[in-house]
């Protein structure tokens, strides 16, 4: 046999396996079935944002609210606001589809899986991607996830008003389903904003002294349970919101008609 | 108790080698380093595998087995069904110096690129005084053994060995981490650790995590917080003014 030593060439050079992977689970079940239910989001959110039945009283639904132009009907304004005009004449929900669609499409868990089952980088572990050239996140456009703290200063928001709606078709008809419905998305919703990982960062994540700022320190630690559940809380408060929105479309239409609907 | 497994194993001098197949004893409570022990000791005297503790504690049997990286100590048989047939290969990110043992020596040159501890000047060693809840963080990551699988399997090296020069890999950006989050440490590590050890690099794909036998949360307390400090200090300008009215630093 052929000795080598530390510096000959052949010492540099890794195994010289052919396969892409010697795994022999099912390894790309997970990313499939992700592809799937992300793609179904996806062709819902489209066919929602053009829909027209997004209001019944006391129901809104989650995809439209908040509903900001003239040509929202009067109860399904926030406060009876309406700040755009008339001159706004495409679907209202379009106007604040960028707060919430950029805030998951930047969340840290919804970039691993979509890297994963779109991009397929990589589709699994230990399963070689098929791009020949890497970046990562080094520039753009991949790099704009950055601002994704941004996105979830205005998730807080939506956060609210989602609350608030709930809260009111509560009052308004606390024996309807459509309300409760309403109610398990917003907490979702909410839990999963609160889970965010800028969340974490923004309440004591970024400092060094949490003995210095014990209620910053306390906040920290009730986020950073949360968020240790940002997967399982993105899909839930996904298909609860697709749930809701669905639901309250489908009532204002006059499909579901049943007297505590 | 008892029966014959198939196996195959990859042998080979350097990148050169192939998959050989053996059919070899397996008893109960064994794990798979028992198997490549019993393999060397009946029937490849010269298989070469690199252990030490074989209680999964000083990160030195790193290898491939069915695809995956893990730990051959820790990987028991009874996982596995008694027809299948085991592939165990060494670590595919990393030069192979013979059959199972590869040349780790990258991750020894990503460790010593990154400054070590840094205390404010004036403070002499013996008297730090911290709380635990300060170091609490850090501390989980000190429970790495240096198994190096996170980085083997990080597809931004394992993929594309042009970018080993640009990045650390998990193992070192969690190390930065550790360093950053110290409240004793005063050294500079955002800047670094996007500019010169590739943080930008990950993608938060998360297989590091998927892997370590420690069951260190790498991506989730490690690289995203990490990556949320470099965008404090380079993408964010709402920080950055509040930094300057303030006169606050983030240490
Ligand atoms: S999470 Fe980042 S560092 Fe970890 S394996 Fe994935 S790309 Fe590599
Ligand atoms: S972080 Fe985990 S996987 Fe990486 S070297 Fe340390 S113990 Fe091994
Ligand atoms: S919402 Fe997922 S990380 Fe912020
Ligand atoms: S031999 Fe020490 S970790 Fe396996």
């Amino acid at each position: 046999m052929t000795q080598t030593t530390p510096d000959a060439p052949v010492r540099r050079q890794r195994a010289q396996i052919k396969v892409r992977t010697l795994r022999t689970d099912r390894w790309w079940i997970a990313p499939l079935l992700t592809f799937l239910a992300l793609t179904a989001f996806l062709v819902y959110g489209v066919w929602a944002i053009l829909d027209g039945s997004y209001f019944i009283d006391p129901y809104i639904a989650p995809f439209s609210s908040p509903c900001l132009s003239t040509s929202c009907v009067e109860g399904a304004r926030l406060f009876g606001w309406a700040p755009i005009g008339d001159w706004y004449t495409l679907p209202p929900g379009l106007l604040i589809l960028g707060l919430p669609g950029g805030f998951r499409l930047t969340c840290y868990y919804y970039r691993k899986s979509y890297y994963r089952s779109f991009w397929l980088s990589p589709p699994a572990c230990a399963v070689q991607e098929p791009h020949g050239k890497y970046t990562g996140e080094t520039r753009f456009p991949l790099i704009m996830q950055n601002i994704h703290r941004y996105f979830f200063y205005a998730a807080i928001l939506i956060g609210a008003i989602l609350s608030y709606d709930a809260i009111l078709a509560m009052v308004h008809k606390p024996q309807g389903l459509g309300s409760w419905i309403l109610l398990v998305n917003a907490v979702l919703i909410v839990a999963y904003t609160l889970s965010c990982h800028s969340c974490r960062h923004i309440t004591a994540g970024r400092l060094n002294h949490f003995s210095k700022h014990p209620l910053r320190y306390k906040a920290w630690t009730f986020v950073s349970k949360l968020n240790a559940k940002h997967q399982p809380l993105a899909w839930a408060s996904m298909f609860s919101v697709m749930g809701a929105d669905l639901y309250v479309r489908l009532v204002a239409k006059g499909i579901i008609a049943f007297p505590f609907a | 108790m008892s029966y014959k497994a198939k196996f195959k194993v990859w042998r080979g001098e350097g990148g050169e080698g192939k998959l050989e197949d053996f059919t070899v004893e397996v008893n109960e409570g064994e794990v798979v380093l028992d198997i490549i022990h019993r393999l060397q000791a009946t029937q490849a005297p010269d298989l070469a595998v690199r252990w030490n503790c074989k209680a999964g504690k000083c990160g030195s049997c790193s290898m491939e087995i069915n695809g995956k990286p893990r730990l051959g100590c820790m990987t028991r048989m009874s996982t596995f069904t008694e027809e299948e047939t085991i592939t165990v290969t060494p670590m595919r990110t990393f030069p192979v110096i013979k059959d199972l043992v590869t040349d780790v020596s990258f991750n020894y040159q990503k460790a010593m690129e990154i400054p070590s501890f840094t205390p404010p000047a004036g403070v002499r060693p013996g008297e730090y005084r911290m709380q635990q809840v300060d170091v609490e963080r850090s501390q989980e990551f000190r429970k790495c053994i240096e198994c190096f699988m996170c980085n083997n399997v990080c597809h931004v090296i394992r993929d594309h060995e042009e970018n080993k020069t640009a990045f650390a890999g998990p193992r070192f950006l969690m190390r930065i981490a550790e360093l950053d989050m110290h409240p004793y440490d005063v050294a500079d590590r955002q800047e670094a650790a996007q500019e010169e050890h590739g943080l930008g690099h990950c993608n938060i794909t998360k297989c590091c995590t998927e892997v370590c036998p420690e069951h260190i949360k790498i991506t989730d307390n490690a690289l995203i917080p990490m990556k949320e400090r470099v965008a404090d200090r380079k993408y964010d300008p709402l920080v950055w003014l509040g930094n300057k009215i303030f006169k606050r630093s983030s240490k």
